[in-house]
This record gives structure tokens, C-alpha cells and sequence, in this order.
């Protein structure tokens, strides 16, 4: 069987405006949305506050809830119902961490009966104070910016024996980094000047396997954040982990199909770049689109039968996916190609 | 064609490890090797980091020398203006009269070497005096309060009878605190968080209740509140004490607090039991104070405060205050267990019930069970024989996961589950990319044995390096994730590598034991 005929050969290439117009306009609408919104919206863990998810014993309305809460100090929760449990189940936050110590569940589930007259039992409690809450923020940015960091380092090193220039890179990088977090300036600018001043240095030295790589990751990574700030999904540990292993994803494809690159570079040492590329491209394709398919198959079993506690992980996840696969098509291999024609230029 | 014995070889072994690692998760006591620990959004439980007020301790050891220095002043009649101490950080005195401050300088010479002088002016016969405690001696006071914190916690917890707990000092004054599968939640918490602090303080009886209540509190004395609940009305009533600031007696003095049923009432009180000098000091408090009444205090709450009758000897007391029998078997708990040496506030919490971490395992037990299962299928659709060869693959693949996270004893949390979900789906990746390519290598007219050597040689190491980049991105999320993210980087890790051992070197044997024996001209891929 075969979804991707031998000699199949599509101008990726040629249609690459396509693509650069496309992604930007999914980055402007990125943007603008963060923009709208003020940023992303932060879950529990990153916000701090306190998340309760409660089962009642029948059916009950969100005022009732409301009021239960009310009653015992905590004004205005957000409330939202478990859409897959099957039962009367819902998640109720706040802002506020709530005090948890003494009592704190009997008060709640007392309050709670009184006010709705169903058995409510509290299944989950969740509560992150400001202070670990900015922690946790500073970790996952640090997170992405070091993987990002130490996949350049790697990518520049394999596929451009520059081992030794990208590590100093990477080192005089993290010592900035360090030095700047001892000093205690917001991680929240530290980290995307950083990514910035990684590409500036990648771009100056020329490595551009790396750049190329990491210009995809950047925007798959974005236009993820992107469809979460749109469905007004929250920001947790997990979709961080998610965004992380989208990394990780969709670096697999980009570097499938640039060893293609590197290997055709090879055989055929006259045909131009922009062939050379769109070849590659097309003899990866069947895998590419395979190994895309398999993937989202099994993610999307997690969306469709996780339960509610995996399911923005497996949201997140399959848009990152489907970008990540797009964009090692379509992006990582033309930016590798803009620069090449830079290079050629000097 | 030589067989590769090598190859072979570790493919038996790591088969027969995973196998062994594996089997206790299902029979248990099959042979000495651990279960797979679940993680606590799967079993349920709690996940607790505690902040200790350590600088609370620093005051606390302040307040008991500004205390101390007061009483001596008072025995060597020395008359001063002021002993106190302010903000909680230093004792400031101002004494008048050049003999007073002769003989303050002596005593502080003589009991007080600890105290650091931070400013000193005489004015004329004034002296005033800042005394507070060296950096290196408050830095030391701060980790022994957290130290101590952590023995009175893991002394509690075991006590109150958890399986596996996980307590241990988190960077310099947090305390994570991990309980798996327990139920009674809020109990653990509310006997992980009591400061259970008891005191005994006399009532003074001289002054008026009710201005108090009103605010006007005479010094070196307190308000104190005792709060009752009737359990059957709901009606809580508040008991307004006016007790003397100092305690007669503390909590450090006890060596057993134990449950006892009263036979008059039928109700649980707690009898504890004093050590020797406490017992001393117990036996002169109340000869000294008979007709008078001693208040029992707990956290600054007062759970009762009878009248002492006569003389009593023994270092024997009750603490009384219409308790369940829970509450009465707790606070023994904490009464044994000791007082923490400053209080905790919550940082970070995480319960989840028993009841949510089944159905967790069950949906993601249903999703990996279906969404291997139509991998499964495709890749047979697809591939045929090949196919089936990378499905034998994938399953071997998952039994190493499995065997891996028992072996390395690493924890299965919710997100680790999907990371195994994660990996069936990626796991094939290998696999399609080698057959993609020795399907290239057919299609340019070689031969079956020469289109699977080249299919290999070709892909190995793009499949090292997309492989590793990703390793790259899961020990990243490993060093900088906590709890459940941990467990997801832990599974992804090991799937990556047991994927990347099962396609090159599984299948490549499965492909040429079939290639050599059986002489084939043609390829079912």
C-alpha cells in the first residue's frame, strides 16, 4: 500500500510565499490575540490560586454552587462543568490561594450540600500560592529556552561539525542567563531576548541548520500558544510538557528532511539548492505523512477517551502536530534555503 | 551470510530483563523485584510543600531571652525602663542610674554571651542598649527550626500510619510532603499543620474580662478564646480568658499523650503524662496556685481551664474539650509527636481522591489500549509482513517502558501515561522511516538482502539524530518539571530509547533471520 507514489514531485519550494503568508498571518493572529487578551491565560499552577473539582450526588445548578461558596468566604469562583465524567462534576477556581489547612474540605463540602441540597464530594484540590506560582513560570520558560539551546548546539554540531562554536555559544548564553537570574531580573524578558540574541549569534556565525530548526520550533511553539489563547485554554505544567515534546516532534521531522538535504547534497552536486531541497522534501514526504498520521492517531485516542485531566495535554498536542509537520515542510527547509543564498552572496 | 550472534544476544537479554522487571506489576509476589510506583494523580493522595516560618523560631529564642533578661534584672533588683523586644528582631533596653547599669552590664556579661550588642549610647546616666542575635547564630537557629519541623512532621505522618510517605527539605525553608493513597485528607493536613504548641497559662482573675474583650488588655497579660462547637446544634460559643502572657509549663515537658475514654461521660479526652522536671514544675504550679484557675492552651486556643483543687503530684494532667474520638486520637498524635518549632503555612497543595485517580488509570489505560490498537492495524495495513514485524517491535517496545520504569523504580503519573500513548505513535516512526527506504532501495532494482542492508545503513543514523534531539528535549523537561510533568519526561525518555533499540537492532534481526534462512526473492513490505 502506498498513500505517496514514488515519483511524486511537488514544488514545496516554489509555493513557499504561500507559506511564509500563511504562518505570518497565524503568528499576527497569535499576536493580536495575546495582545487582546494581555497575555496567555495561566492556569492554577502558573497564576497560583486554587482549583477544586467537586462530584455532586445529583443534579445542581452553577448558582447553587456559587452560593455554596459564597457562604464560606470565597466570592466569585470561576465555574465550569467536567464535561466527560458522566456525572454532576465541576471544577471551581479562584484567584485566591485559599487557605487548605484546617477543615478546609469538610467546610467546603458542608457548605456546599447546604447550599445546593446534593452530597457533594471534593475530588480534587489544587492550590499554588504566588510565590511558587512565579517559580513554576520561571522554570518552564527556562525549560523551553534551554532545550531550544541545546538542540542548536546539537543540530550545529552534527550537521555542520561546528561542535566547539555553537557549544560557546550555548555556554556564554547560559552564563548570561544564570547572571541575570542571580540578579533577579524578570525571566519573563530574560528568556525571549535570550531566544533572540540566539538567533542574532546562529545568523552571525552561520550556522544555519540550526536557525533554520529553530526558526520552525519558534513557530510551531507560537502558533501553539496561539490556538490556546483562541479557545481560551489554560496554561498548566502539562501544556508545557506538551509544548516541550512538540519540540521535540516536530525537530524529529526537520531533521529527517534535512539529512535528506545533506545526503542529496551529495549525489547530486549539480542541481540547484531549490531542487535539491524539493527533492528531499518529496522522497521524505511518504514518512513524513505516515509518522504524522500514526502520531495523531494515538494522541488522538488521548483527546477523545483521557478524561478531563489529560485533555488540553492532548489538545495541545495535536495541534502541535499538525503544525509541527507543516512547518518542517514548508518552513525549516526554505529558511535553510534563504540563507543559503545569502551565504552564497558574500 | 554469518548469524549476528551479538545482536541476538542482546536482544535475549534485554527481553529476559524486561520480563523479569515487569512481572511483579501484575503478580506481585512472583519474586523481589518493586511494582511500578503509581504517582499520586493516579492513586490518589496528597502533595503538600510547607513553607516553616523559620524566622518565627528566631523571635520565638528572642522572646525568651528579653523574658529571662527581665526576671534576672528583677533578681538582682536592678531598675530599668525598658527590656522588650520590638519588631521580633532585637531586644531594646534603656536603664537609668549608673549603679543599675553597673549591675545590668554584669548580668548581661554573665547570662547573655549569645546577644550581639548592635548599638550602645550612654547620655548622661542613661544607657541605652540594642541587642539582637548574630547573623551566623539566626541563620542557625532558621535550619535547625526546619530540620526539627521535618522530624516532628515525619514523626507525625508516622504516627497517624501512611504507607511510603515521601517528606523531605526542599531548598532552604520548604518541606515537600508527598502521602500516596491517602484517603482522609484533611485529617493529614490538619495533623501535618498544627503548630501543637501547648501551654499552660494561669487565668488572672483580677482584672475585668469585658474590657478586655473591648480591647483594653492589662500587660503581661492575654486574650484568650475558648471555642466550642455543639455537635448538634451547630452553635458555636465563644469563651473570652484573660490569662497571663507567660506559660507555666509547656508541651516540651511531655513524654506520652495517649486517648482515654472518660467513664462518667462516655467521652475521649487525651491524659498526657510529664517527664521528671516537668512533673517538678507541675507539682509546684499548683501547690502554689490552689483555687485558682489553670488554662490549657492549645495554639493560642483554650480547650479548657479548671480550677486546681489541691497539690498535684505525679506529672499527670488531662486535656478535656468534647472531642470525637478522631480528634482525640489526633491531637495524642501531635502532643507525642512535639510541637513544631515554628508554624507552617501551605505553599503548594495537590489532593486528588482515590476515586479520581482509578478513572484516570482507566481512560488512560482505554486510550493507550485503542490507539495502539489502530497503530497496529495501519502499520499491518500498510506494511503487511513488515508491518507486522514493527507491531512485534512496538510490543516489545512497551514491555521495555514498562520493565524500565519498575527497574529504574521511576514513578507512572497521568502525563506519563500519555507519554506512553505519545510513544506508540512515535515509536513506529523508526520503523516507517527504515521501510520507506529499503522500499526506495527495491524500487532502484536491488535485490531483497541488499535493499534491507542499505534500508538500514541509510536511516541509522537519521533516526539516532531525530531520536536524540528529542532525548535532548525530555531530560530538559525532566530537570526543570515536578510531579506528574517528571513522570512524563521519564516515560518519553525510555521510549525513545527502547524504540530506538527495538527498530535497529529487533527488527533488523527479525529481518535477517527471515532474509537468510528462507532464501526470499521478494519482500513483503
Amino acid at each position: 500500500m502506498e498513500f505517496i507514489k514514488p515519483n511524486t514531485n511537488i514544488d514545496f519550494i516554489g509555493k513557499r510565499n504561500y507559506a511564509y503568508g500563511f504562518s505570518g498571518v497565524l503568528i499576527v493572529i497569535t499576536l493580536l490575540t495575546l495582545l487582546f487578551q494581555g497575555g496567555v491565560k495561566y492556569g492554577v499552577d502558573f497564576a497560583g490560586g486554587t482549583l477544586v473539582q467537586v462530584r455532586f450526588s445529583g443534579p445542581v445548578t452553577v448558582d447553587a454552587i456559587q452560593k455554596g461558596f459564597d457562604a464560606i468566604g470565597i466570592s466569585r469562583p470561576q465555574i465550569q462543568t467536567v464535561t466527560d465524567a458522566g456525572h454532576s462534576e465541576y471544577l471551581v477556581r479562584t484567584e485566591k490561594p485559599v487557605k487548605t489547612d484546617e477543615q478546609f474540605t469538610n467546610q467546603v463540602e458542608k457548605a456546599l450540600k447546604d447550599a445546593t441540597g446534593q452530597d457533594a464530594e471534593i475530588r480534587r484540590i489544587e492550590m499554588v500560592g504566588p510565590q511558587v506560582g512565579k517559580e513554576l513560570r520561571e522554570k518552564a520558560l527556562f525549560a523551553i529556552f534551554y532545550s531550544l539551546l541545546f538542540i542548536a548546539v546539537y543540530i550545529s554540531g552534527r550537521f555542520e561539525f561546528k561542535w566547539f562554536q555553537s557549544a560557546i555559544i550555548a555556554a556564554v548564553l547560559m552564563g548570561a542567563v544564570y547572571g541575570l537570574e542571580l540578579l533577579d531580573v524578570g525571566m519573563a524578558y530574560v528568556v525571549p531576548v535570550a531566544l533572540i540574541v540566539t538567533l542574532a549569534l546562529f545568523w552571525y556565525f552561520d550556522l544555519r541548520y540550526a536557525m533554520g530548526a529553530i526558526v520552525a520550533l519558534i513557530h510551531d511553539v507560537t502558533i501553539t500558544i496561539g490556538c490556546f489563547a483562541l479557545t481560551g485554554k489554560e496554561f498548566s505544567l502539562p501544556i508545557i510538557a506538551a509544548l516541550l515534546t512538540i519540540i521535540g516532534y516536530s525537530l524529529n521531522d526537520t531533521i529527517i528532511v534535512f539529512d535528506r538535504i545533506r545526503e542529496n547534497a551529495k549525489k547530486f552536486r549539480k542541481l540547484p539548492f531549490d531542487s535539491l531541497i524539493n527533492q528531499s522534501v518529496n522522497n521524505t514526504l511518504s514518512r513524513t505523512i505516515l509518522t504524522a498520521g500514526t502520531t495523531l492517531v494515538a494522541v488522538l485516542a488521548l483527546f477523545v477517551l483521557g478524561g478531563s485531566i489529560i485533555h488540553d495535554f492532548a489538545f495541545a498536542m495535536l495541534v502541535g502536530i499538525v503544525i509541527g509537520t507543516y512547518s518542517s515542510i514548508y518552513i525549516a527547509s526554505p529558511i535553510l534555503m534563504a540563507f543559503q543564498g545569502i551565504g552564497k552572496r558574500k | 551470510m554469518k548469524p549476528h550472534w551479538g545482536k541476538l544476544a542482546a536482544v535475549v537479554i534485554v527481553l529476559a530483563a524486561s520480563v523479569i522487571y515487569t512481572l511483579p506489576t501484575w503478580k506481585p509476589n512472583l519474586w523481589p523485584y518493586k511494582k511500578i510506583n503509581l504517582g499520586l494523580d493516579l492513586q490518589g493522595g496528597i502533595h503538600l510543600i510547607l513553607e516553616v516560618q523559620s524566622q518565627k523560631a528566631v523571635e520565638g529564642v528572642l522572646e525568651r531571652q528579653a523574658f529571662e533578661m527581665r526576671d534576672h534584672a528583677r533578681k538582682s533588683s536592678i531598675k530599668y525602663d525598658k527590656i522588650d523586644l520590638v519588631d521580633g528582631k532585637k531586644i531594646v533596653v534603656s536603664i537609668n542610674g549608673k549603679d543599675a547599669i553597673d549591675k545590668f552590664e554584669k548580668v548581661l556579661a554573665d547570662g547573655f554571651k549569645d546577644l550581639r550588642i548592635a548599638s550602645r549610647n550612654t547620655d548622661g546616666d542613661t544607657l541605652a542598649m540594642v541587642l539582637d542575635i548574630p547573623d551566623k547564630e539566626a541563620e542557625h537557629i532558621r535550619q535547625m527550626a526546619v530540620q526539627q519541623a521535618l522530624e516532628t512532621i515525619r514523626n507525625r505522618i508516622d504516627q497517624f500510619g501512611v504507607s511510603e510517605p515521601d517528606i523531605r527539605i526542599q531548598g532552604e525553608n520548604r518541606i515537600l510532603v508527598q502521602l500516596p493513597g491517602i484517603k482522609e485528607t484533611q485529617r493529614a493536613k490538619d495533623l501535618i499543620g498544627k503548630t501543637a504548641l501547648l501551654e499552660f497559662k494561669l487565668v488572672d482573675e483580677s482584672h475585668d474580662v469585658d474590657a478586655a474583650v473591648k480591647g483594653n488588655v492589662p500587660a503581661g497579660l492575654e486574650l484568650l478564646y475558648e471555642v466550642r462547637e455543639d455537635k448538634e446544634t451547630r452553635r458555636v460559643s465563644k469563651t473570652p480568658f484573660l490569662v497571663q502572657k507567660r506559660a507555666q509549663l509547656t508541651g516540651n515537658y511531655l513524654t506520652d499523650a495517649r486517648v482515654q475514654i472518660d467513664s462518667q461521660y462516655n467521652e475521649p479526652y487525651v491524659a498526657i503524662k510529664f517527664d521528671k522536671k516537668g512533673a517538678q514544675l507541675f507539682e509546684k504550679i499548683s501547690e502554689e496556685n490552689v483555687k485558682r484557675r489553670l488554662a490549657i492552651v492549645l495554639d493560642g486556643k483554650v480547650y479548657s481551664a479548671p480550677v486546681i483543687q489541691e497539690r498535684i503530684s505525679g506529672g499527670e494532667a488531662r486535656i478535656t474539650g468534647r472531642f470525637t474520638t478522631e480528634e482525640a486520637r489526633d491531637l495524642a498524635i501531635v502532643l507525642r509527636a512535639g510541637a513544631l518549632p515554628a508554624p507552617v503555612t501551605i505553599l503548594e497543595e495537590r489532593t486528588v481522591g482515590p476515586s479520581l485517580g482509578s478513572d484516570s488509570i482507566r481512560q488512560g489505560i482505554v486510550a493507550a489500549a485503542i490507539g495502539g490498537l489502530l497503530v497496529v492495524l495501519f502499520m499491518a495495513i500498510y506494511y503487511k509482513v513488515a508491518g507486522l514485524i514493527a507491531d512485534l517491535a512496538l510490543m516489545f517496545n512497551i514491555l521495555m517502558i514498562v520493565a524500565g520504569l519498575a527497574g529504574f523504580g521511576a514513578t507512572l503519573t497521568l502525563p506519563g501515561i500519555a507519554g506512553i500513548v505519545l510513544t506508540i505513535g512515535m515509536a513506529v516512526d523508526a520503523n516507517v522511516l527504515i521501510f520507506e527506504r529499503i522500499r526506495e532501495e527495491l524500487r532502484t532494482g536491488k535485490s531483497p538482502r541488499a535493499a534491507i542492508d542499505a534500508g538500514f545503513r541509510m536511516s541509522t543514523w537519521t533516526i539516532l539524530d531525530s531520536n536524540i534531539t528529542t532525548l535532548i528535549a525530555a531530560v530538559v523537561l525532566f530537570q526543570f518539571g515536578t510531579g506528574p510533568v517528571k513522570g512524563f519526561a521519564v516515560t518519553l525518555s525510555l521510549g525513545i530509547i527502547s524504540s530506538v533499540f527495538s527498530a535497529l537492532v529487533m527488527t533488523r534481526l527479525i529481518f535477517d533471520y527471515l532474509t537468510s534462512s528462507a532464501k526470499v526473492r521478494t519482500l513483503s513490505i
